[in-house]
């Protein structure tokens, strides 16, 4: 057990530096950011003792080991746009992403596991078959446009939620919160709807064709043999191996939220990191931009550790037993 | 009895059969074929050529739907805000949709199956590199790979030289975004024929059994890669219209459907909804039904289902 | 037959609608097995053995169905019981062993589980009682230090013993009857004959009878009162045992025995029936070995053999016919 943790950590550590590699290396190495600093008019003294001063004389490694340092510290440089440190901005930004973030996960699952197992159970019933009509145009939908169109109609024509910006919030240590606000409730409704329909709708056709793939297996068919009530076989046979793998590629798709919920930010202006980094793109903001890289990155690998260890305490396999195996 | 031809034998197969049979898949396909038709040759079909400027006339901007009160019969959908026939600008920016979403699935296609052969083929570390690689890329959603492809260049390229090849740009993004699933099938066959003796007999003769496998592993890998294609290919169009709204698309001198919905979108609030409202229903109708298509064809060539 | 027959299984038919037409897997076939006799079926792949147990034990898989005859198991009609009387009979009154234990147990499931879970669906007992037969269960088949391993994993033991696991299972409501299908061929040769033997001693200990399925006739010659052997979905010959072995009458039967290698005897080839088995949906007009038969004559061309009584067995085969030919 101990083994098989420390294992993981050490490759999260290694996929960590990696993507610390690349994010530095987009940061020291695309544009300038002396050029930039200095502006128009400079000297070439100016020039070099500005170098001097970031340090940009230095060997490779030593750069790098000073950025890895930094950014452990939090210390992610000054965005180009804003002239503000950036560790400032995303700390303003980080709690309204992670609040819809979570709220369109939370969705996404509540919804979309008990789907997938219904329509994975009940196959020919026509609920089984709108379910399935209505998750194949979630997958075909691009998440902007489910933002617009439910823009359209709740804010525009019915105009009973809001259509941009976080409501208000309430603010206490470092965190900003929205929940504690009824329009700062009203204003989740929408983006955290829109974030979660594509997930929502992959999770569900992913658990379905878990179930699809395990109702199929001798072990099912065994226990049918065996007698077992329906209730047994479904509840407790079938879902629990559906669950196991389904646990990890849902671990995935959180990655997914992050993603889209650039998107979902920009349809909504929501003050979050995703629209953060989208400005970044277009403003070629390179400090914002690495420092988002890096942070997505971190979440990514420990997403990825956390799915690990639930696999493991889930899946009796792995806990290989080097001792019980026994002869005939 | 003569061996019946080779359409015969097409025709009278299941995946045939199981196509005829469903209205839905018939559908899509007439639908898919119609897009793609309509984008080929739209210069030609189109009412009016909305890129030329020297057609457009200001006065015509704002032009609600044909079927509206002040809407006039020369624009079905309506104009946009400089006077541009809406229905025209669609089948254009399907157009650009399309080449951009093909181009990216071929690209993706030529990276991923000649990596998932050499992977399989030579073994080793080469093997263990590309697959690590892959795996972890597969971890991390699409969209954002591409995203961060695009914003990469953005950033690296000098403004103007930027412009320039922001179409090849996306196309390669989103390519690049789609190659491991290509690459981990391809190499998937690939194995499964390497074991097999023919690839030790053609050694002995003194045939490159490089070539050999390559003759054997193409016609069965082609069934899970055309799926695996029309799936990316829906996925494509939804990643460029994704970029494109988001202003780190294609360029604004050829708009696809995610442009004009971006830009459609500035004039939702103040009542201009068929601007935005119409690009948007053709992009769903395309990407659903090459998504359709792509399930039904998973689901026709899946041995399993059968 | 003296005493009531267990199962009594008449002009059984179990057909497969495709799109080119009915596939016909098992065509009209009767038998009957007697309380505690082992009854072996014997055929090549394909042949609808395994079909005939589905059919016995209700679990035909969609679109296949039984299209005619009746199943009777102690006098009571049980091919059209609803599915939830079906139920009560599956692993009560007839149990199951399949071909590969790895995969007929849930993985993610003790054994103990598994057992206990099967007991407590079937039998009035309470929960300490369950778990009092699941470990006498498993010493009855033969695992060692059973209370410690009831609490083990499928993974944790080797493919022998796993079979015995499936066995243990299959015996666990106290079944009149088990259908054994190819229980030993996933199986390492050096356990088949434990297992076999392991088979034939409980069901004679707890009174069960058996239809074991299988394409070796090896382990018919071992365990075997009667055998049917099945050719293209119908009966070729059953009868006992021994006759079947040493004296076969029907062409096929006989083409069988003649092609298994004996010890002790060179030969310069194997004697082979020339041909192959039919596809289902080419079956030929009249007896359905007529093509391959070295002794067919005009009426097998033409006209369907029915079984005809010769000494202890039924052959189906014109030869028999007291008008045509004559008993050898």
């Amino acid at each position: 057990m101990i083994a098989f943790v420390v294992q993981r950590l050490l490759q999260s550590v290694l996929v960590m530096l990696a993507v610390a590699f690349i994010s530095f290396a987009l940061f020291r190495y695309i544009g300038d950011p002396v050029l930039i600093m200095l502006g128009q008019d400079f000297t070439r003294e100016q020039y070099e003792m500005l170098v001097r001063d970031l340090g940009l004389d230095q060997p490779f490694y030593v750069q790098f080991a000073k950025f890895v340092v930094s950014a452990i510290q939090g210390e992610f440089g000054i965005s180009y746009r804003l002239a503000r440190p950036v560790a400032q901005l995303i700390a303003e930004r980080l709690p309204a992403t992670l609040e819809l973030s979570t709220m369109a996960a939370l969705l996404a699952l509540s919804i979309g596991v008990p789907m997938g197992v219904y329509t994975g159970l009940r196959r020919d019933s026509w609920l089984s078959r709108f379910f399935l009509t209505i998750s194949l145009v979630g997958v075909s939908l691009p998440t902007f446009l489910i933002g617009i169109l439910l823009i359209l109609v709740f804010a525009v024509q019915l105009g009973v939620l809001p259509s941009f910006g976080r409501g208000d919030v309430v603010k206490f240590g470092g965190w900003s919160t929205g929940f504690l606000t009824a329009s700062g409730l009203k204003a989740l409704v929408l983006p955290a709807v829109t974030l979660c329909l594509f997930q929502l709708t992959l999770i569900m056709r992913l658990v379905r064709s878990e179930m699809l793939e395990v109702l199929r297996t001798d072990y099912i068919k065994f226990a049918r043999a065996r007698g077992l009530h329906n209730r047994a076989i479904n509840f407790g046979h079938a879902l629990k191996n559906t669950l196991v793998p389904v646990i990890t590629i849902t671990g995935l798709q959180i990655g997914g939220i992050i993603a889209f919920a650039i998107v979902t930010e920009t349809v909504f202006q929501w003050p979050g990191m995703g629209l953060l980094f989208i400005q970044s793109v277009n403003n070629a903001d390179v400090p914002v931009m690495a420092a988002y890289l890096l942070l997505v990155g971190f979440f990514f690998v420990v997403i990825n550790l956390v799915v690990d260890l639930l696999y493991y305490v889930v899946d009796p396999r792995l806990r290989i037993d080097r001792g019980a195996a026994s002869g005939h | 009895m003569a061996a019946p031809s080779a359409l015969a034998r097409m025709l009278d197969s299941d995946v045939y059969h199981s196509f005829r049979r469903n209205p839905v898949v018939v559908v899509s396909a007439v639908v898919t074929a119609t897009f793609v038709l309509a984008a080929l040759f739209a210069p030609w079909i189109t009412p009016y050529l909305p890129y030329d400027l020297a057609s457009l006339d200001l006065n015509d901007a704002f032009t609600p739907p044909a079927w509206t009160e002040e809407g006039s019969r020369r624009f079905l959908l309506g104009a946009d805000d400089q006077g541009r026939d809406v229905l025209s600008t669609i089948v254009f920016g399907a157009r650009v949709s399309l080449l951009v979403g093909f181009c990216a699935v071929l690209f993706a296609m030529t990276v991923g199956i000649t990596l998932g052969l050499v992977s399989g083929y030579v073994g080793g570390t080469v093997e263990s590199v590309i697959m690590r690689v892959a795996d972890v890329q597969l971890t991390f959603p699409g969209i954002l790979i591409a995203l961060l492809i695009d914003g990469l260049a953005r950033t690296a390229l000098p403004r103007d030289l930027h412009s320039e090849i922001a179409l090849y740009v996306v196309i390669f993004a989103i390519g690049i975004a789609n190659w491991p699933q290509f690459a981990r099938t391809v190499r998937g066959s690939t194995l499964v024929e390497k074991s097999k003796e023919y690839v030790q007999a053609a050694r002995v003769i003194g045939l490159h059994p490089g070539l050999i496998m390559l003759r054997h592993v193409l016609p069965n890998v082609m069934g899970p890669v055309l799926v695996i294609a029309t799936l990316s290919l829906g996925f494509a169009i939804l990643a460029e219209a994704t970029l494109s709204f988001l202003g780190v698309g294609v360029p604004p001198t050829r708009p696809s459907l995610g442009t004009l919905i971006r830009v459609g979108n500035d004039f939702l609030f103040s009542g201009e909804w068929w601007m935005t409202i119409f690009p948007g229903a053709a992009l769903i109708v395309l990407v659903l039904a090459v998504n359709l298509l792509g399930d039904w064809l998973r689901d026709a060539l899946n041995p399993k289902l059968r | 037959m003296a005493e009531a027959s267990i199962l009594e299984v008449k002009n059984l038919r179990v057909e497969f609608p495709t799109r080119r037409g009915n596939l016909v897997a098992v065509d009209d076939i009767s038998f009957s097995i007697a309380p505690g006799e082992v009854l072996g079926v014997v055929g090549e792949s394909g042949a609808g053995k395994s079909m005939t147990g589905a059919a016995v034990i209700g679990l035909i898989e969609p679109p296949g169905r039984i299209a005619g005859g009746s199943i009777s198991l102690s006098g009571r009609r049980i091919d059209d019981l609803p599915y939830e009387e079906m139920r009560k009979v599956r692993g009560r009154e007839i149990g199951a062993i399949f071909q590969d234990p790895l995969t007929s147990l849930n993985p993610l499931y003790t054994i103990g589980r598994q057992l206990t879970e099967t007991i407590l669906t079937h039998l009035p007992v309470s929960q300490a009682e369950a778990q009092q037969r699941a470990v006498g269960l498993l010493r009855e088949v033969g695992i060692p230090a059973a209370e410690k391993r009831i609490d083990h994993y499928p993974h944790q033991f080797s493919g022998g013993m796993r079979q015995r696991v499936v066995i243990a299972l299959a015996l666990a409501a106290n079944p009149k009857l088990i259908i054994a299908d190819e229980p030993t061929t996933a199986l390492d040769v050096s356990i088949q004959a434990q297992i076999i033997a392991l088979i034939k001693k409980l069901c004679r200990e707890h009174g069960a009878a058996v239809m074991l399925v299988t394409h070796d006739m090896g382990v018919i010659a071992e365990t075997a009162d009667r055998v049917a052997v099945m050719y293209a979905g119908r009966i070729a010959e059953i009868g006992p045992v021994r006759d079947v072995i040493k004296a076969a009458r029907h062409p096929y039967t006989d083409g069988l025995m003649a092609s298994i290698p004996k010890v002790g005897r060179t030969e310069a080839r194997l004697a082979q029936i020339d041909g192959a088995m039919p596809r289902l949906n080419a079956i030929p007009r009249g007896c359905a070995f007529n093509p391959r038969c070295t002794r067919a004559f005009d009426r097998c061309r033409a006209e369907r053999p029915e079984p005809m009584r010769v000494g202890n067995s039924d052959v189906a085969c014109w030869l028999y016919d007291a008008g045509q030919g004559g008993p050898r």
